[in-house]
């Protein structure tokens, strides 16, 4: 049905541009102090009460390739329900947890670090019928960073599910499959970021 | 939970690949804050998968009545910010030029003086007190979004010795996946600013520079009161779903 011709209907991309030192301003403004405009910052909660699922506290950390913490990032972070069902509109697949978000956003603080509560998504439907392990997708954005970073941080107690992953396959292949896992003992979960280096995040082009 | 997924399931399509060309680099030299933050490696291509073809929702409910009026929605009451008064207005449309509605749009940006309202600004320009520097919409079934502000000022930032920011407004859209999100900033028709900032020359081809200038719109410049720009804005494309994999059992 394209009727019309293909300068009109063949757009390209929108550039991104960085985010820059004060993303806060437009993305957490209560957090950087600026209230009364909005009644609270979108993104703090990812979990609403009554939520089904294995609940877990996530710590991340940012670095920059100087050792730094990278102090002024926003990450936002996706991922599906513990049903492995994500709250989206473009889910075809039925309703997720009606107490499941899915979606966050959270400022870094002075050490680079950030962290939130949410449950241990279940895991979702890969290319060909495979099964993805359970994984939440970041969105890094800050100064210094010209199009948003996206990566995956998946589970160190989920070792049969991640051998058999996909993408955690390609990152194998380049040696970077561990920079994706993160570390969980007990309820908790931490990931660190490096966004270059030594130990530098595999990062995704989706 | 186990889903059952019969023959001939609706799809959640995928997006068109992304072409670098139109984006930066993510290690920009003229711009110094990119060599410590930019990764080294290649990045891990693949189709995307459910996991970044899904993404949030956001109501029109959740919008205050002011949140895409600057002039006013920092402002004590009765008073307004400081400034030229402009109306930025246009439609988020994907690569296929369809119109992509019911998107969060948001944005940021300096006072009338270049003087950001954040802790971490030390420019000595002042700050306006009915001026907070930021809003947010919801674009409706058209793809369609607007909110009125001041024209922000160029500002310097430490980067070379005498670097100066163009006058911008930052945005942040959602699409309707994850791989659509994308952050950006606007730019104003005929600033000669725009042609020499590090910020703006990280995108290497100048038509896509170019798509970052907002025009100067006199048609829908309210006489007497405030000037229209047009600001249109495009998301990654979706393919038609001709045949996805075959499932197991299909």
């Amino acid at each position: 049905m394209r009727t019309l011709p293909t300068y009109l209907t063949e757009l390209k991309e929108t550039p991104s541009q960085t985010a820059g030192p004060y993303v806060h301003i437009g993305m957490t403004p209560n957090w950087s102090g600026i209230t009364g405009v909005y009644p609270e910052d979108l993104g703090l909660e990812v979990i609403k009460d009554g939520v089904k699922g294995d609940r877990i506290t996530v710590n991340l950390r940012i670095i920059d390739g100087g050792a730094n913490p990278v102090t002024d990032c926003v990450v936002e972070i996706w991922q599906a329900d513990a049903g492995g069902i994500y709250n989206s509109p473009a889910e075809h697949r039925g309703p997720a947890d009606p107490n499941f978000v899915g979606w966050g956003r959270f400022p870094a603080d002075e050490d680079g670090r950030l962290s939130f509560e949410t449950v241990k998504p279940g895991a979702v439907p890969g290319p060909s019928g495979t099964m993805m392990a359970p994984h939440i997708t970041l969105w890094i954005v800050a100064r210094g960073i010209n199009i948003g970073l996206m990566t995956r941080m998946y589970f160190s107690d989920e070792e049969a599910a991640n051998a058999r992953d996909g993408v955690l396959a390609k990152a194998r292949m380049i040696g970077r499959d561990k920079t994706m896992i993160g570390r969980r003992e007990g309820d908790t979960v931490t990931f660190d970021i490096y966004l270059q280096g030594e130990n530098e995040t595999a990062f995704l082009d989706v | 939970m186990s889903v059952t997924l019969p023959n001939r399931v609706e799809e959640t399509p995928a997006f068109f690949a992304r072409d670098h060309a139109q984006h930066p680099a993510a290690f920009t030299p003229g711009y110094k804050s990119t060599f410590l933050r930019a990764p080294k490696q290649a990045l891990l291509s693949f189709d995307a998968t459910l996991s970044e073809r899904t993404g949030p929702a956001f109501g029109h409910n959740m919008l205050g009545e002011l949140d895409n009026d600057l002039i006013v929605n920092y402002a004590r009451p009765g008073e307004q910010a400081i400034g030229p008064r402009i109306v930025v207005h246009g439609h988020i449309l994907d690569e296929n030029a369809r119109p992509v509605p019911n998107v969060l749009v948001e944005f940021w940006q300096a006072n009338a003086g270049g003087r950001y309202r954040h802790k971490k600004e030390g420019y000595q320009a002042p700050l306006d007190p009915n001026f907070g520097g930021f809003g947010r919409t919801v674009t409706d079934d058209n793809g369609y979004y607007w909110f009125r502000t001041v024209q922000p000022g160029p500002y310097p930032w430490p980067n070379g010795v005498n670097d100066w920011r163009p006058a911008h407004i930052h945005f942040s859209i959602f699409g309707t996946g994850f791989a659509q999100r994308l952050i950006s900033q606007m730019y104003f028709e005929g600033d000669p600013m725009v042609g020499i900032c590090p910020i703006v020359n990280t995108i290497g081809d100048k038509a896509a520079i170019d798509r970052l200038v907002a025009r100067l719109d006199m048609n829908n410049t309210i006489p007497m009161d405030l000037r229209a720009y047009r600001f249109d804005m495009v998301l990654r494309g979706q393919r038609s779903t001709f045949f996805e994999n075959k499932r197991e059992g299909n």
